[in-house]
Parts: C-alpha cells; sequence; structure tokens
C-alpha cells in the first residue's frame, strides 16, 4: 500500500532577505520544523528568487550533492575547482561537494530576477573527489514526457551524482495523463510542482505544492492545466 | 547554559566557517579542530554535549573517534554534519539534542 505526504505551497518555509525570497520545503538555515527534515536523501528543496545582480557569496560545501534549476534568468557560478560559468534556464547544474569545495553563485543579470530550485542530497559515498558538471536541456523532449535530467549513471541521460536518484521534468497539455515508474525498489518519489496544477495518485497539486510517495513502484499522473509543469524526483528513502 | 560543539572536520577553511557559525549563536559554544589529536585533547580537557563529524574523516578515523570519544565522554552524541555550513546546521543541531 503506498504512502505519501502532501506539502502544500503555503506551508514551506519562507525567508525574505530582501534580495533573496526564499521558501523551503525542508528545514533549512533558520526554519526549523521537525517533521519537514527530509524525504528519504531529499534534504534541501529551496526555491529561491534573487534581485538582479545579488547573490551568494564565496561559501564552503562538503559531502553533499547539489543540483541547481535555473527557472527563470542566469546564474554565475565560480569555485575553488576552477570552474566559472552562467548557467541558465534551460540548463542544469551539478556539484558533488566530496572532501570540500567553495562556491559562489549570484544572478548574472542586473536587471532580472533570478528564480531557481536548488536541490540538496545526502551522497551514497563520503568524501568523493569533488566535481562539476552542467548541461543544457533538449526542452522539446519533456514535452508531455518526464524528460530525465539526472541519474546515477554517467552514461545515462542528464547529469549524474553520487546517489541512486533519478529526477525528471516534464510539461504537460492540459488533460495528459501518464505513469511514472519508480527506477529502483526503496525508492520513493517527491513531486514538486513548478507550474499549472496536476493531479498525482489522486491528489490535486497547485503550483509549488509537493507531494511525497512510497512504499509502492509507480505513481499515476494527469496534467490539469495547460503547460503544467513537474519535476519529480526519484530517490532511495533509506540512507 | 551553553551548549558545546566540537566539530572535527579535515578541510581548514570549513572549520573556520563553523567556528564562525558556532559561535555566533549565544547559546552554543563551538569548538572547531581539524586533527584527531586536538579533538581527544579538548575531550580530555572540557565538557563537551555534542560531537559533529565533518568532512574528510576516512573510515578507519571515524571508527577510531567514535572509539575515543565514547571512551573519554560515554552517552555524549556523535553526528554527522552535511553541507560543510550554515544549510543544515542548525536543524542538525537541534534534532540531535531533542
Amino acid at each position: 500500500m503506498s504512502q505519501f505526504i502532501l506539502h502544500k505551497e503555503n506551508t514551506r518555509g519562507h525567508a525574505n532577505h530582501g534580495w533573496l525570497n526564499a521558501h523551503h520545503s525542508f528545514s533549512f538555515a533558520n526554519y526549523y520544523n521537525p517533521e519537514r527534515m527530509h524525504f528519504g536523501v531529499l534534504r534541501v528543496l529551496n526555491d529561491d528568487l534573487i534581485d538582479g545582480g545579488m547573490g551568494f557569496g564565496t561559501h564552503p560545501h562538503d559531502n553533499m550533492e547539489i543540483i541547481t534549476i535555473p527557472l527563470a534568468g542566469a546564474i554565475a557560478h565560480k569555485d575553488s575547482m576552477g570552474n566559472s560559468a552562467v548557467i541558465k534556464s534551460g540548463e542544469i547544474q551539478v556539484m558533488s561537494a566530496g572532501t570540500g569545495v567553495s562556491h559562489s553563485e549570484f544572478n548574472a543579470l542586473p536587471d532580472e530576477k533570478l528564480s531557481l530550485l536548488q536541490i540538496w542530497l545526502f551522497p551514497n559515498k563520503k568524501n568523493v573527489t569533488p566535481r562539476y558538471d552542467q548541461l543544457a536541456l533538449d526542452l522539446d523532449a519533456r514535452r508531455n514526457n518526464f524528460q530525465q535530467i539526472l541519474s546515477p549513471d554517467q552514461d545515462d541521460a542528464g547529469v549524474w551524482i553520487h546517489q541512486d536518484a533519478w529526477f525528471s521534468l516534464g510539461k504537460f497539455d492540459e488533460g495528459f495523463e501518464t505513469e511514472y515508474k519508480i527506477k529502483k525498489g526503496g525508492n520513493g518519489v517527491y513531486a514538486f510542482v513548478i507550474s499549472g496544477e496536476v493531479t498525482i495518485n489522486g491528489q490535486t497539486l497547485s503550483k509549488r505544492d509537493g507531494l511525497g510517495i512510497w512504499d509502492t513502484n509507480s505513481i499515476s499522473f494527469k496534467a490539469n492545466a495547460a503547460n503544467a509543469e513537474v519535476l519529480l524526483m526519484d530517490v532511495p528513502m533509506e540512507f | 547554559m551553553q551548549t558545546t560543539i566540537l566539530y572535527i572536520g579535515r578541510d581548514a577553511e570549513i572549520t573556520i566557517v563553523m567556528n564562525r557559525l558556532l559561535n555566533a549563536r549565544p547559546e552554543w559554544k563551538g569548538i572547531c579542530v581539524c586533527t584527531d589529536e586536538e579533538a581527544v585533547s579538548i575531550l580530555e580537557a572540557q565538557n563537551v554535549d555534542l560531537v559533529l563529524l565533518g568532512n574528510g574523516i576516512d573510515v578507519e578515523c571515524e571508527k577510531a573517534l567514535r572509539s575515543n570519544i565514547n571512551a573519554l565522554k560515554p552517552g555524549v552524541k556523535i553526528i554527522q554534519h552535511y553541507g560543510g555550513g550554515s544549510g543544515l546546521l542548525y536543524g542538525e543541531i537541534m534534532t540531535a539534542l531533542s
């Protein structure tokens, strides 16, 4: 029998720092809710809106798989591995922090807001050599399809990480229905609605709602609005 | 009353950041070290309420560290600190102390 947990948009943690308007699906920084610590290995899902030219100065990370998906605008990234890059909407960035890495992230555009999702997963191996990657995604491939954008396999579609996790993005026509099969036994799926309204396993979800489902092999999906966009995070529940 | 928290991690830069973060809260006293020898000296010399294991500690060192901590301070909580900064720190400590 499948189990689920529903996180409505307005129940997320919220921190407005002026230049940064952040919503946290799970406990982060000063937002602490013991009921919202993680979904399996998914530890952080931050929905950030950043003013033009503003951002996070150089700061360290370790032992975390960090995935950034810009929804609108572009991020300027610099790190201690020597990477200097701009990641635009339609691309995905991944960083395995491993033994330790420092980086900065700024809105690359001076006059436009940057909207991004930043996702942290616990790694399946500690103290790996830090690594960085980014990838431009084929936006057409996600029309009425869950397009795989991340996996544990270097040779599979999307970027890869040190965890048995698969991420997929889809953008759907109103009324489109499909089924998503969970990639690995013991994994669950956390669905996050980027825009529009959808129904997953009988639960109606609106923009920025999250639904975690586990103890099942698949989930049913229906788009209730045109251009509904959803991110699925298929992650181990035990770690 | 302050909670004394010992952080052990191999990256000196992260250790400096952790020292700043832990000591920014009046209810916490942070002591941050990079070596196991320093950690043992601290444990021998003073009270510690919580130990955070940071980055770069290999499996064998972690095993020895846990054994030393348990011998010197029986019952003290030992947790893994993930992320290397402020994002998860408060939640990790609150959960460990609750």
